[in-house]
């Protein structure tokens, strides 16, 4: 009787909050976000973003995913279950976000190292990105490419040679030209790589050949352990396109990235050629994780960052403070994806790691089988594509 | 003896020379025109082929091997870029990547010195790192290794540097039907591709039968060509040095040295199993080659010999003919000293002769010592 009665209360909270999310709760608001700064552009993009809940709550899961994630992850690399290197991306979750959310699907990113991030936006699930970064045979690369290479359809990675993605970037671009299917490609790169001289000229024939490129720094102020004013005579990064229009942003704000990147989209798309963003967001961790990440930065700086411009907690309060959701729902939230990290750091410390005798597989692509000399002249192994 | 030799080598080449003449329309094709046929059907069969490079368009190439294929096909496919190799193979990569089929020019292999992360780290590693997620159907092509007084940054041979790295297939071509096939094969082929062509063999005519001038002549990676059969010695070597050993075999016939020349066409994969055939035939190995002697891929065949079952047919130690281990000279006379030219037929065929010679004392002394088995 006592159960029973129960179960009706719970039953009638839980309708009380369903109805309460039909009713009470704000569809759609408009949100000032900062101006951006603008470089050979008439204007740059509005200066008020409209939010549905639907895309408050979707953009909430994903970045607090994607935190909860990079967090998940320091844990194991201590544990010394991932090895090697490590470049968590807990502090600019808006970045990815916010320019998930102004592309298509069908459009294309690549990105450097810091790249887990990018790779569940662009649609891998936790567990085959944990599973990667501890080299089992259920990450999205089978355990062969570990943190710095992480593909998925219409997603170049992960790159690990500094600048390199770029002129790919402006690459992939070209194809979408050539193809004439109307698609961008957003290339990413940080302040460290800004300097690269093939960054350059990627810009160069982006702007010759007009090429549907989104060119965008996420400058999070420091180059490994080297502050951008240490590193570049000249710090305006969306300038330095010089013919290349450019916008600056605020990285920490999902509205003003997603607006900007849907501006420079546009731009693209009109066949106005390349465009580039800043995007000024912040790190909390290290550079990786042999980084402390202390030595060259003070924990007070780290600490308003996190106190004053958290993109997670900024989105919530916006939320809130429009009741276009219940601290509840956030909460619900929060527990359904630590439950599903918990479950995917499970697959990722339980999997078994790929077998031996795929070591040689993949070297070539749609390849009849060859022989490949193993570490002497008797060991002979076999390479399947 | 050796009159009988005279003979039979008189006889094989009246016999080839008859055999081509009778071979149904055969035409003259040199590299340059067989490169560029090849590009033209393969630029007309998949729309997704595109070249890129300095000069390749409003300039016929630079060293015309693209000639008539701007006019043909337009700006959209044939691409003029500016003079930053870094960022056009990284470009060509990237559009690889993204379902096209680039051809990317090389100048010169030297200047690809500027691009090479691109090519091993983004283009080599990628399929492998990606678990075969992410493929680079890429050629990478132009001109290797020396040419004609251009000095040292532009003489440098790249066959080892490329053919060292997993992920990547090298050949380097050496008639115009190498060439023709070889190309077609690289651009249908879905990997990444270095195609080690040679500027001094650009205006050499060969001829080319029916077949290997039929739009769909490939010829396999990994398979080495014998060009001259032969009893004594195996000449391995490849691109422009093979014409070096046919006419060094042609001199040793003269003295009764039965030279079998081995194309390598392939530096990866190599063929070694026809290296080794050759090689328990003739129990003599030489490799040809321009480029440096260290870790060169003169090395790496002497290696793989060593290490497989001709080992035990070998009656001397392999040598390796190879350039000198200097700079590239500009000055006519050290630039001639510099590679295997007529002065290293005269070396190869010292080292053959010392090896025969070799062979006959151990075999007289063994014979007259009553030990059997030293042949």
């Amino acid at each position: 009787m006592l159960n029973g009665m129960a179960t009706i209360f719970r039953n009638y909270k839980q309708a009380v909050v369903s109805s309460r999310a039909f009713a009470d709760f704000t569809p759609k608001a408009s949100f000032e976000i900062k101006k951006c700064d603008v470089h050979r552009l008439e204007e740059g993009p509005p200066g008020q973003a409209e939010l549905t809940r639907e895309q408050g709550l979707h953009y909430y899961r994903t970045m607090q995913t994607i935190r909860r994630m990079e967090l998940k992850a320091d844990q194991l690399y201590k544990q010394k279950i991932i090895r090697g290197f490590c470049h968590l991306y807990d502090g600019q979750e808006a970045c990815a976000m916010g320019i998930e959310a102004a592309i298509n699907p069908t459009d294309h990113v690549i990105t450097a190292y810091r790249a887990h991030g990018y790779t569940y936006t662009r649609g891998v699930p936790v567990k085959q990105i944990l599973a990667e970064l501890t080299g089992r045979k259920g990450g999205i690369a089978k355990g062969k490419g570990g943190s710095m290479h992480m593909y998925a359809p219409n997603f170049y990675g992960g790159n690990g040679i500094v600048g390199a993605q770029v002129p790919l970037g402006a690459g992939i671009a070209l194809a979408c030209k050539y193809l004439g299917n109307n698609q961008v490609c957003v290339t990413l790169y940080g302040d460290g790589a800004a300097n690269q001289g093939q960054i350059f000229e990627a810009y160069n024939m982006a702007a010759l050949w007009k090429l549907p490129c989104i060119f965008i720094c996420e400058n999070n102020k420091y180059g490994m352990g080297t502050s951008v004013e240490r590193s570049s005579a000249s710090t305006d990064y969306y300038r330095r396109g010089d013919y290349i229009p450019g916008l600056r942003v605020d990285g920490m704000d999902v509205l003003s990235v997603r607006e900007a990147t849907k501006f420079a989209a546009d731009h693209c798309r009109a066949g106005k050629g390349p465009i580039l963003m800043e995007l000024e967001t912040y790190r909390y961790h290290g550079h990786s994780m042999s980084d402390p990440g202390v030595s060259y930065r003070t924990r007070e700086e780290i600490q308003e960052v996190r106190s004053k411009s958290d993109p997670i907690s900024m989105l919530k309060d916006r939320m809130l403070s429009n009741k276009m959701a219940a601290m509840e729902e956030f909460k619900e939230m929060d527990s359904e994806i630590r439950k599903e990290i918990e479950e995917a750091a499970l697959f990722a410390t339980s999997d078994p790691e790929p077998p031996l005798d795929a070591l040689c597989d993949h070297i070539f692509h749609n390849d009849l089988p060859l022989e490949v000399r193993g570490t002497t002249p008797w060991s002979k192994l076999k390479s399947s594509s | 003896m050796k009159w009988v030799c005279l003979l039979q080598n008189a006889a094989a080449v009246v016999l080839r020379r008859e055999f081509h003449r009778s071979a149904p329309a055969s035409v003259q094709v040199t590299v340059r025109d067989a490169l560029n046929q090849a590009m033209d059907e393969e630029l007309e069969r998949d729309e997704r082929v595109f070249l890129l490079g300095e000069e390749v368009a409003q300039y016929d190439g630079a060293y015309k091997i693209s000639r008539g294929l701007w006019k043909k096909y337009g700006d959209a496919r044939i691409i003029d870029t500016p003079i930053t190799e870094m960022g056009f193979t990284g470009i060509a990569v990237g559009a690889a990547m993204a379902g096209l089929r680039p051809i990317c020019e090389f100048m010169t292999f030297n200047f690809s010195m500027q691009a090479i992360d691109q090519v091993i780290n983004s283009a080599a590693k990628t399929n492998y790192m990606s678990a075969g997620r992410q493929s680079v159907p890429i050629v990478f092509r132009g001109p290797n290794g020396a040419s004609a007084g251009v000095g040292a940054q532009h003489s440098q041979c790249f066959a080892a540097w490329y053919g060292h790295c997993p992920g990547l297939k090298v050949v380097s071509p050496w008639s115009a039907e190498d060439a023709r096939g070889l190309l077609k094969a690289a651009i249908r082929d879905d990997n990444p591709v270095v195609f080690l062509e040679n500027e001094l063999m650009y205006g050499v005519p060969f001829e080319m039968s029916e077949e290997s001038l039929s739009k769909d002549f490939t010829i396999p990676f990994g398979k080495a060509k014998v060009e001259r059969q032969g009893t004594h010695v195996t000449l391995v070597t490849h691109s422009r040095y093979v014409s070096f050993c046919l006419d060094a075999a042609a001199v040793l016939a003269k003295e009764g040295v039965e030279c079998e020349v081995v194309n390598l066409r392939s530096i990866r994969p190599l063929d070694v199993e026809t290296i080794e055939a050759s090689v328990m035939k003739t129990n003599h190995l030489v490799t040809v080659e321009g480029g440096w002697p260290q870790f060169g891929v003169g090395a790496e065949v002497c290696a793989r010999v060593m290490e497989g079952p001709a080992f035990n047919f070998l009656d001397a130690p392999a040598t390796r003919v190879t350039g000198v281990d200097v700079p590239m000279p500009y000055a006519k006379i050290l630039e001639d000293n510099s590679l295997p030219h007529t002065h290293s037929v005269n070396a190869v065929s010292m080292c053959v002769r010392v090896c025969v010679y070799v062979k006959r004392t151990v075999i007289l002394s063994a014979v007259t010592a009553g030990i059997p088995a030293l042949c």
